[in-house]
């Protein structure tokens, strides 16, 4: 680990600038991620408390906690929550911090980019938290059906501040997933070639492409919803030659790869974590990478599995059924290669480590009610009751969330140089492992019993008391299980046992780095000629030499091999991301009162892109001495 | 899993106590469908639970077995350069299994929509189904335009003979779903869904709007009243008539409060002047056994209630309150029970 020496010049050179306005100027990779991943992490936490309100209102039979309209806000705000604020962009925001490290970068591609992008995200999230403690929070489902959804039987501005937070959260989500490419393609340290990218770098690297081709759908579905509630078109009213099915195409289209744009990473957090936790590489390499890569290719193909109540032709049904059993298959190969490892490693139960391993339980209850719920037949009876929101808990939170977590406890030490506590981790994990289970298991009998989902009260003599006083018990063990993670976050930050670079005994780059990295990450890159660099007999294989210190210099490499191409120099610190954020939120907000608001915040956020990209004669200076004297 | 069976039992000891509620429940079907689907569930439910048992054993025995580790422990990078065939053969066979499992289940489920669709239709009743905010309306068809007949929330059938539902929405979208005779179908506006099913116990059968259609879809619920087919007969007979003529001075006033007040600007009632469509169909009001879409029961005291506030029980609903004397309630009220 020669890689990790003090360099005070390149730590300057990569710092972002004191007080308030560097603040506003940070662009680091690190500063922001961590912005980030606190921003999201807030938005679970609000998220939850919405849950706890559902549970609450529907412990009992025909509860008067709640009424209709609020409770319709509720889960239409914490669907919307932890779909669009919290589960996709909490792994892009993981990613940025990791996968630079991972791949041995000194940084991020498009690093200003990158604090537009969380800026613009959470612009967005606050505006929709502001409505809604205005009492003007959505209230149509976080896939807002038209006709509910347009103007005639939403009237007001509800569902056009839902409408405009799917744009907010698009951009971010689309300007992540090019930074992240870019990252992994061009920027890998040399000798990583694709073939020995970590798990992780894959997954990040498809969840990217996905995003890049499902975000656009919703787009387009979202902006017609708009311009049918605000400029009279008619893109979903039969009346006037619209259809409301489109909206569920293009909804689903982009909404059943959202499951796998959330679902993907978490696979790359176990791989990484049973890797590190079983001592050994992952059994199977090729076959995770590919199995990935099918998942996504087949997450775009069942997207009508969703609308199987619908009037859709039937064969066309079966061929969905089929498509949506078959993406099992992959996950299936990944869950018998981690077993592999498990059986041929030597494991070490460390809470990411059990996190991970409940992965196991959880998510195959999951995948296997996914099953059910891929069938037709079966779907007509299930569909839209308590028994797919158990369905999506399982695959959401056994397949996601838990690995998260468990993510969270591995790389902390990462993030702030301290080890989380691992009794209060132990009681974490088996709190919110039960709580979980006892919340989402008597759902699935709840749905097969005639229970539908989004229903605010329903009578006692249905059958359903016992089931739904069970499942928020549960729900109140979870919570305390999570609340014990924040403590344990806030607690082992002050006082947690020194982490050093590489508590866990891990092989790959970021480990080479200080806990938590130097601004510059790695006073010298390294290069590698394994998988796993720091587990290779004889340490890393080399570093490289010639990168300036004194300014952002980065070393940009071929996609497939990593061979140095050239150097770049990546800009410096700069507040405009910050004011363009600012200027497109004044711009979108504007634009749910009246469509000038599209003309004049053109107008207005425009300076401030213009002035974000004005080269300084410094930097150019600075670019051409750097070609004649490298 | 022992887990799932437990519940199972549990919860059929709890609904056995509750026998008195009309079925609404997949797991007790009484249609022709809903027992096909129940067939491929139990398929379905014992694949999958065997899946999961063979899953589950391999990991804890694979972690049972696997000796521990610290953190300092070397770890094995040799097998990065070569195969590993012993873990080879279980993973692809794993994999083939699944993979074959799953063609039998998409095969089973093949088979089960060929079921479903199949139900011979000869002499079949059709109804229109059509939802509203938040309320069915249900209108008898006949090739001959005399025969039809509306009602609203309660759909009687006949055991023993298909029924055909032509699915309509009025406004947003609904989905029509009595688990324990089918599964559901969605009411979009601007198209027409069909929905077949047949079931040859009689019975009452509960179902309810299963798609999010705004502020009181968790009160949207309905009725399917499967009659011996003579019954059914006597009851669509019935239906056909147009509502007696009030025969007391009572009831005489309690019509004409009908027609003066807001009641005749929403609702029918067949026999009188009054014939608005936004609003549930009266003409035999007084046989249908709840009110509001199941929401209460259909009693003097709670039909009185209903009309004077909505709101109380039903927020949002478009019924406004009517604010009557109570010399005027009680004239409609004796005038609404004549409306068998």
């Amino acid at each position: 680990m020669s890689a990790d020496a003090n360099n005070p010049v390149l730590d300057r050179s990569w710092s972002d600038p004191p007080g308030l306005i560097g603040w506003l100027s940070a662009i680091n990779h690190k500063t922001i991620s961590i912005r980030f991943m606190l921003t999201t992490m807030g938005f679970f936490a609000a998220g939850g408390v919405l849950a706890m309100i559902i549970r609450l209102q529907l412990a009992r039979p025909e509860n008067k906690l709640v009424g209709p309209d609020f409770y319709n806000q509720l889960f239409t705000m914490h669907g919307t929550t932890m779909m669009f604020l919290f589960a996709v962009p909490v792994m892009q925001a993981v990613a940025t911090y990791l996968v630079p490290l991972m791949i041995g970068s000194r940084g991020i591609a498009f690093p200003r980019m990158n604090a537009f992008a969380y800026w613009i995200f959470l612009f967005g999230g606050l505006m929709l938290y502001i409505a809604f403690i205005l009492d003007i929070g959505p209230d149509a489902g976080w896939f807002a059906y038209p006709p509910l959804a347009g103007p005639e039987y939403s009237p007001g501005k509800r569902m056009d501040f839902w409408a405009q937070l799917i744009t907010y959260t698009e951009l971010s989500g689309l300007l992540e997933a090019v930074i992240l490419i870019t990252t992994i393609f061009k920027m890998r340290t040399p000798g990583m070639t694709l073939n020995r990218m970590p798990l992780f770098v894959w997954t990040m690297l498809v969840t990217s492409f996905m995003v890049m081709f499902a975000m656009p759908s919703v787009m387009l579905a979202s902006t017609a919803l708009i311009t049918d509630r605000l400029v009279g078109t008619h893109f979903y009213n039969p009346a006037e030659g619209g259809d409301v099915l489109l909206w569920q195409h293009l909804f689903w289209f982009f909404g059943h790869p959202e499951v796998y744009l959330i679902f993907i990473p978490p696979l790359g957090f176990m791989s990484s974590i049973i890797a590190t936790f079983a001592r050994r590489p992952i059994y199977g390499y090729p076959v995770m990478v590919l199995a990935v890569i099918a998942t996504a290719f087949l997450a775009f193909s069942l997207w009508v599995h969703h609308m199987f109540a619908t009037n859709v032709p039937e064969l066309g049904k079966s061929f969905f059924t089929a498509a949506s059993a078959m993406i099992a298959i992959p996950t299936a190969a990944q869950i018998f290669c981690w077993i592999a490892t498990l059986w041929a490693g030597r494991l070490n139960f460390r809470t990411p480590m059990l996190f991970a391993l409940s992965f196991f339980f959880i998510l195959t209850i999951g995948g296997l009610t996914g099953i059910m719920l891929a069938s037709v037949s079966l779907d007509l009876q299930v569909h839209d009751t308590f028994f797919v929101v158990a369905h999506l808990h399982y695959v959401l939170i056994g397949g996601a969330v838990f690995p998260l977590f468990g993510a969270f406890y591995y790389w902390f030490p990462k993030f702030t140089g301290r080890l989380m506590s691992e009794r209060l981790g132990k009681w974490n994990f088996w709190l919110m492992f039960v709580g979980f289970n006892v919340a989402f298991f008597p759902m699935h009998i709840a749905g097969l019993r005639g229970m539908p989902r989004r229903v605010y009260t329903y009578p006692a003599e249905m059958g359903w008391n016992l089931l739904n006083l069970v499942s928020s018990i549960g729900a109140a063990i979870l919570a305390v299980g999570i609340l014990l993670f924040v403590i344990n976050v806030l607690v082992s930050r002050r006082r947690g046992e020194v982490a050093g670079a590489d508590p866990w005994g891990a092989g790959t780059l970021e480990w080479a780095t200080a806990s938590p990295p130097a601004p510059g990450n790695f006073a010298q890159p390294v290069v590698v000629a394994s998988r796993f660099p720091l587990w290779s007999p004889g340490g890393v294989a080399g570093v490289v030499r010639g990168l300036a210190d004194d300014r952002r210099e980065v070393l940009v490499t071929s996609v497939l091999d990593a061979v140095p191409n050239h150097r770049a120099m990546m800009p410096e610190s700069s507040i405009w991301p910050f004011v363009s954020a600012v200027a497109v939120t004044v711009l979108f907000v504007g634009s749910i009162f009246t469509p000038w608001a599209v003309v004049w915040g053109a107008v207005l956020a425009t300076p401030p892109l213009i002035v974000w990209f004005w080269p300084k004669r410094k930097a150019t200076q600075m670019n051409l001495e750097r070609e004649v004297k490298p | 899993m022992t887990v799932r069976a437990l519940a199972s039992l549990l919860l059929l000891a709890a609904s056995s106590a509750l026998a008195a509620v009309p079925a609404q429940n997949a797991l007790e079907p009484h249609g022709v469908q809903a027992l096909a689907i129940h067939d491929l569930w139990r398929l379905t439910l014992l694949v999958c639970t065997l899946v999961f048992a063979a899953v589950l054993a391999a990991f804890l025995y694979a972690i049972w077995r696997a000796p521990r580790s610290k953190e300092r422990t070397a770890p094995d990078v040799a097998v990065l350069d070569q195969p590993e065939p012993k873990l080879r053969r279980p993973v692809v066979i794993g994999v083939a299994v699944s993979a074959v499992l799953l063609v039998v289940l998409i095969v089973a489920d093949f088979v089960t929509e060929r079921r479903l669709a199949h139900l011979p239709l000869k002499d079949a009743v059709r109804i229109e189904v059509t939802g509203h905010l938040w309320w069915w309306g249900v209108r008898y068809l006949d090739d001959e335009p005399s025969r039809m007949f509306s009602t609203a929330n309660e759909i009687h059938v006949p055991a023993g003979k298909p029924v055909i539902l032509k699915l309509n929405s009025a406004d947003v979208i609904h989905s029509f779903w009595a688990p324990s005779l089918h599964g559901k179908k969605d009411l979009i506006p601007g198209r027409t869904a069909l929905l077949h099913f047949r079931t040859d116990k009689p019975g009452v059968y509960r179902g309810q709007c299963a798609e999010f259609c705004g502020f009181e879809h968790a009160l949207m619920a309905f009725t399917v009243v499967a009659d011996p087919p003579e019954q059914y007969e006597a009851w669509a007979a019935r239906q056909r008539q147009p509502a007696p003529a009030p025969v007391t001075d009572l009831q005489k006033q309690g019509l004409a409060v009908f027609m003066r007040s807001t009641c005749a600007m929403c609702h029918a009632i067949a026999g009188t002047e009054a014939g608005a469509r936004l609003g549930p169909d009266l003409t035999h009001l007084a046989s249908r056994s709840m009110i509001a879409s199941g929401t209460l029961p259909n009693t003097r005291q709670y039909l009185a209630a209903w009309i004077l506030d909505p709101q109380r029980f039903k927020k949002g609903a478009n019924m406004p309150p009517t604010p009557l004397s109570a010399q005027d309630l009680n004239a409609l009220m004796a005038y609404l029970e004549t409306l068998k």
